[in-house]
């Protein structure tokens, strides 16, 4: 579902060049839930926007849902769905209800279509008390839970999620890894997660990548994971070894 | 809005069937098919939304609205000397000075003459670009019919009161033919979109600029200036005259209100219009085509 064949990506900053991603290869199959983690400024952002098409990779090769996204992103853009967790695409002064009729008019999804997806994620995401309110006056938990809901409406093969817990309390956090969960298992959605909470990695990821400086320094399982560091090691021990060990 | 041919009927499932639509290979993201018409209806709804948006700060409207009429009535008295001293000005007489005062007024909001009224370079900065970048639809276009949704609502709550005040005190002149009354309007729809074409264009330039508040001066100074906001542009004598009546912010501002005056020869003063809006939403195109390469850089 999503392949990158030595991907790269640099900036010219000034007079010199940064490589945020190079020769970054994987593949993510249908239907994996795979976590994305990385140091801040690691590159994780970067291989995001390739992947949506917002950014074309300076060498090498990036398909999703077997697209290039660069060259074929208006097409891509309807069977993916992206969350920036610390952005939202919901209208600020208009209830959240109007963003997903929006929605609805830029997937072009069938009106049936449609309502049969909002009722199924307003019981899933309970946005019902919600609904008619304006997105200014949501909590943050609850405009997460409709910037979900509106990644979701029109139904993508792929989910990309970066940092969708940022900030959220305990109970919002328990509610948005359930029905990603739900989603992942049920609709069989590939989702590719970025998160520095690994409380979500471990709740959620059956397998993790993990990148720095722009390369791919860690893929497996989560138990492989744990296996680098020695045995009773918290998750927050064995990723700080990682993230530590390959920056020195 | 249905339009064209039924064409085959979608029907699509719940979860997690995707839109058939998005098919990978198909030729009918590329192709001219009827579904082409469902993009009407996503535009229709981003003017409403628009005008919705702005509607949601109707005490800042009002307040704009007393202001843009006080400042009226302030450069109703300052033309009011100058007319009395040299009648006949720039071929307007007394009431027609006045009438083009609180016309320009009135454009105030609906062209957003002191510059802003887009979210873009708010949007670059914090990288939520980004995400307007995601959607399968055009970044100029739906800002553009966002805009559309702005400036009508202004038109309403900020345009209309400056003039009904200085119709109430001064008295002001009202086209009296329909066709005047359709070219005005013509050319205040154009207008709207010369000034949309031309904030987009600043508020692109914060992806190179970094910081948009050295252009959005230099953009304040010609739009109030060369509009005709300050003073009717046919007071300008000779080439300069002749140069600054074609430039774009002359389409924004000294055109619509000459086509409500009656005094501007109709399709010549539609047709600068016209070719102003395809210019400036054209170089837009072209900038929304750069900033791909380049918002991504502050995107984070």
């Amino acid at each position: 579902m999503i392949e990158l064949d030595r991907a790269g990506r640099s900036f010219k900053v000034k007079r010199s060049v940064v490589h945020a991603v190079q020769n970054l290869s994987f593949t993510v199959s249908a239907g994996e839930f795979v976590g994305y983690l990385g140091p801040n400024g690691a590159g994780k952002s970067t291989t995001i926007k390739m992947l949506c098409g917002i950014l074309t990779p300076t060498s090498g090769t990036v398909r999703v849902a077997g697209l290039d996204p660069s060259r074929r992103r208006t097409t891509l853009a309807r069977r993916i769905g992206v969350v920036f967790g610390q952005r939202t695409t919901l209208w600020w002064d208009l209830p959240l209800r109007d963003s997903f009729e929006l929605i609805r008019h830029l997937y072009r999804i069938d009106r049936a279509a449609f309502a049969a997806r909002l009722d199924e994620l307003t019981g899933t995401l309970d946005l019902g008390a919600f609904l008619r309110t304006p997105v200014r006056q949501l909590s943050l938990g609850q405009r997460m839970r409709g910037d979900l809901a509106a990644a979701l409406l029109h139904a993508p093969d792929v989910l990309v999620l970066d940092e969708p817990t940022i900030g959220l309390d305990v109970v919002s956090k328990a509610s948005i890894r359930d029905f990603l969960l739900r989603v992942n298992a049920e609709r069989g959605t590939t989702v590719l997660l970025t998160t520095h909470d690994l409380g979500d990695i471990e709740r959620l990821c059956r397998r993790v990548m993990l990148i720095d400086h722009g390369r791919l320094a860690f893929d497996g399982t989560l138990d492989d994971l744990m296996a680098t560091a020695p045995e009773q090691s918290s998750i927050e021990e064995v990723v700080t070894r990682l993230y530590t060990g390959s920056a020195s | 809005m249905r339009c064209g041919a039924p064409g085959p009927r979608r029907i699509i499932a719940s979860f997690p069937s995707a839109d058939p639509c998005a098919g990978p290979g198909t030729v009918r993201d590329r192709a001219l098919t009827p579904w082409r018409c469902k993009t009407f209806p996503l535009y229709a709804r981003l003017v409403r939304y628009g005008f919705r948006k702005h509607a949601t700060y109707v005490r800042g409207a009002l307040a704009g609205a007393f202001t843009n009429s006080v400042f009226g009535i302030l450069r109703a008295y300052t033309l009011i000397a100058v007319w009395q001293a040299r009648p006949g000005l720039a071929g307007y007489d007394i009431t027609d000075a006045i009438t083009f005062c609180f016309v320009t007024q009135a454009f105030i909001g609906p062209m957003q003459l002191f510059g802003g009224g887009l979210t873009i370079p708010e949007r670059i900065r914090s990288g939520d670009i980004a995400l307007d970048l995601v959607r399968p639809a055009s970044l100029q276009l739906w800002t553009l019919a966002e805009d559309v949704g702005r400036a009508a609502y202004l038109f309403l709550v900020r345009g209309i009161p400056p003039m009904l005040l200085g119709a109430l005190l001064f008295g002001i002149s009202v086209p009296t033919r329909p066709g005047q009354w359709a070219a005005f309007l013509t050319g205040f729809a154009l207008a709207v979109i010369v000034s949309f074409g031309w904030r987009y264009l600043v508020a692109l330039s914060v992806c190179w600029l970094l910081d948009d508040r050295g252009v959005t001066v230099l953009s304040m100074v010609l739009s109030t200036f060369f509009s005709g906001m300050m003073v009717p542009l046919h007071l300008f004598p000779g080439w300069f005259g002749d140069l600054v009546m074609v430039l774009p912010w002359a389409a924004m501002v000294q055109l619509p209100t000459d086509l409500y005056l009656g005094t501007a020869a109709v399709a010549d003063t539609l047709a600068v219009q016209a070719l102003w809006a395809a210019v400036l939403l054209g170089l837009g195109a072209l900038g929304t085509r750069a900033i791909r390469h380049k918002v991504v850089i502050q995107g984070g």
